[in-house]
């Protein structure tokens, strides 16, 4: 099978997230290419070039692709389609504004958030929130595939020798204009990569208590989340979220102080590998998916924490 | 300009949802049913245009059952003018987004609304498609995931949620805009709309007469529930909390 990746970047650096959907891609062909679609983006293609794994990888660099809207993305990835059995990309917010797309003007069905590859056409997701996981088989004879990046390692760089072709830029859409981007305090990791999350719930009391468990992020090199309870109190905005209507997300350690556990709540952080959970109440909810749990008043032990960890 | 809004009959989000034991799929008996949430904010979106005077018209639409008429009267209830359901009674979970995506692109056609509003993503399959498969199948710009948006004329200042922060979109219309949790708070239906609501417009067409394939181009398999979780460990002081982090070896 031969797959193409959609690589996500910002001309600079290639994102974690495309690297854990190249393991994916190994998995499911024997020759995987990879697309990069930027303006200066030679960084990203050097970094590729060594990258084991990769057969090929396929530069566009033109002012055209320097914001990755997926209109012009599609019109430039579609006549290249026909070569390959699989188009895949990282479960983002980019891989999913893109893929849906591709897969309806190639007239097949898409199979979003995969997180096991168990043939060429069998696939595992999530569903409900990851509350259930659906086994789908895919008749098409292309598969469009976006993939959860927590569910595949990154594989090993340094052994590969990536051959890199150039394509030609393809037409663009005058309807659709980028305007502006406002990335987030880029000193934190986003919700959705972070390793470590730090989460706070309606326990934390006010906004100003937030500053706290910031200040525990901000040892720790984790993001900062929150229940809706939270979001819902004001205490933060709503980016915050973590939850089935918020942000799913699974990193290796998830720390949750003041959350009393909603199912939607719980819905949107239990894929993580560990869980601790910091409550008052000894019956909390959140207890009950907490690998570890302790029963204590959240502004003792926050200190104890940011002052040891 | 009338405006389109997609809506989708799911499980309430506050279900704790139950698998089939024979896997076929989750329990739906004795379960409460709502509009998706995300649809909601877009229902409720089309609503703010309309009310500012920039839409004439808000239309609802879903693809499902005779009982997704309980969801569109929902939507009536909020304030849209009327509603279409396009039905299929058979096994209509097997309806996936690429078919969806299909009926709505033939209703667009009939309808010509100058904006169609979608939910991100129905909180049942989690599928995040149909609003970005319409969008190409139609040839209109999209913008999904959005969290504030403004009509300047003919076109559409949408800011959208992307992982790393906001990102801004011009857009010419008609377009498709797939609604996040911020982009607004919805109202709530009040008993007087609910009865109102009734006696508003819902028209039924079903699937089979539109000549469009609905086939599932994805089986399913198989519906599981996920691996339990191993038992958690209660500890009793921030120390001990602090050795458990160090022999996890997450902390670094």
């Amino acid at each position: 099978m031969k797959i193409l990746l959609i690589a996500e970047h910002d001309n600079q650096t290639i994102k974690p997230s495309t690297l854990n959907a190249l393991t994916a891609a190994g998995q499911l062909g024997d020759a995987v290419d990879v697309l990069v679609a930027g303006c200066n983006c030679d960084n990203v293609v050097e970094s590729l070039r060594s990258q084991a794994g990769i057969h090929q990888v396929r530069v566009v660099d033109d002012e055209r692709y320097q914001h990755p809207l997926a209109e012009n993305l599609q019109t430039l990835i579609l006549p290249l389609a026909e070569e390959y059995d699989g188009l895949l990309a990282a479960a983002t917010t980019f891989g999913k504004n893109l893929m849906p797309g591709l897969a309806s003007r190639l007239d097949v069905a898409m199979i979003g958030d995969v997180v096991e590859i168990l043939s060429v056409d069998t696939f595992v997701r999530p569903i409900y929130a990851g509350n259930a996981l659906e086994t789908v088989q895919s008749t098409d004879h292309i598969k469009v595939l976006t993939v959860r990046s927590t569910a595949f390692a990154i594989m090993e760089e340094g052994t590969g020798q990536a051959e890199v072709t150039v394509l030609p830029a393809a037409s663009t859409s005058a309807r659709v204009r980028f305007v502006g981007q406002q990335l987030s305090d880029s000193t934190r990791p986003e919700l959705s990569v972070a390793r470590v999350i730090v989460s706070g719930g309606r326990g934390l009391g006010s906004a100003e208590n937030f500053a706290l468990l910031e200040k525990l992020a901000d040892k720790l090199g984790a993001a900062v989340g929150a229940s809706r309870a939270a979001v819902d109190a004001g205490f933060v905005p709503n980016d915050y979220q973590v939850g089935q209507t918020g942000k799913i997300v699974a990193p290796d350690l998830y720390l949750a102080f003041g959350i009393s556990g909603a199912i939607q709540h719980l819905a949107g952080m239990k894929e993580s590998k560990l869980i601790v959970a910091v409550n008052q109440d000894p019956d909390a909810p959140i207890f009950q998916v907490a690998d570890y749990g302790l029963v204590a008043d959240l502004f003792d032990v926050l200190p104890e924490l940011i002052e040891h960890c | 300009m009338k405006v389109l809004v997609a809506v989708k009959r799911v499980i309430d989000y506050n279900v704790k949802i139950r698998v089939k034991l024979d896997q076929t799929g989750v329990v739906n008996e004795h379960v409460k049913f709502s509009i998706n949430p995300f649809d909601e904010i877009a229902v409720e979106q089309a609503l703010r245009l309309r009310e500012a005077g920039v839409a004439e018209e808000v239309i609802v639409v879903s693809a499902g059952s005779l009982k997704s008429q309980e969801t569109l009267r929902y939507a009536l209830a909020l304030g849209a003018d009327r509603a279409i359901l396009l039905e299929q009674e058979e096994d209509s979970e097997s309806l996936q987004p690429l078919a969806v995506a299909k009926l709505l692109q033939q209703v667009a056609e009939q309808e010509q609304p100058g904006l169609i509003l979608l939910g991100k993503q129905a909180i049942d399959d989690d599928s995040n498609q149909v609003g970005q498969m319409l969008a190409a199948l139609l040839d209109w710009p999209q913008g999904c995931f959005a969290s504030d948006l403004q009509l300047q004329d003919s076109s559409l200042q949408l800011t959208r949620e992307i992982d790393g922060g906001l990102e801004t979109l011009a857009l010419d219309l008609p377009a498709v805009v797939t609604a996040d949790l911020r982009l607004n708070r919805p109202r709530f239906a009040k008993l007087p709309d609910i009865m109102k609501a009734k006696k508003k417009p819902l028209q039924v067409i079903e699937i089979a007469q539109t000549g469009i394939d609905v086939t599932p181009h994805l089986k399913r398999l198989r519906v599981q529930a996920p691996p339990p979780r191993p038992p958690g460990v209660m500890l009793s002081s921030v120390d001990e909390l602090l050795a458990k982090l160090g022999e996890e070896g997450v902390l670094q």
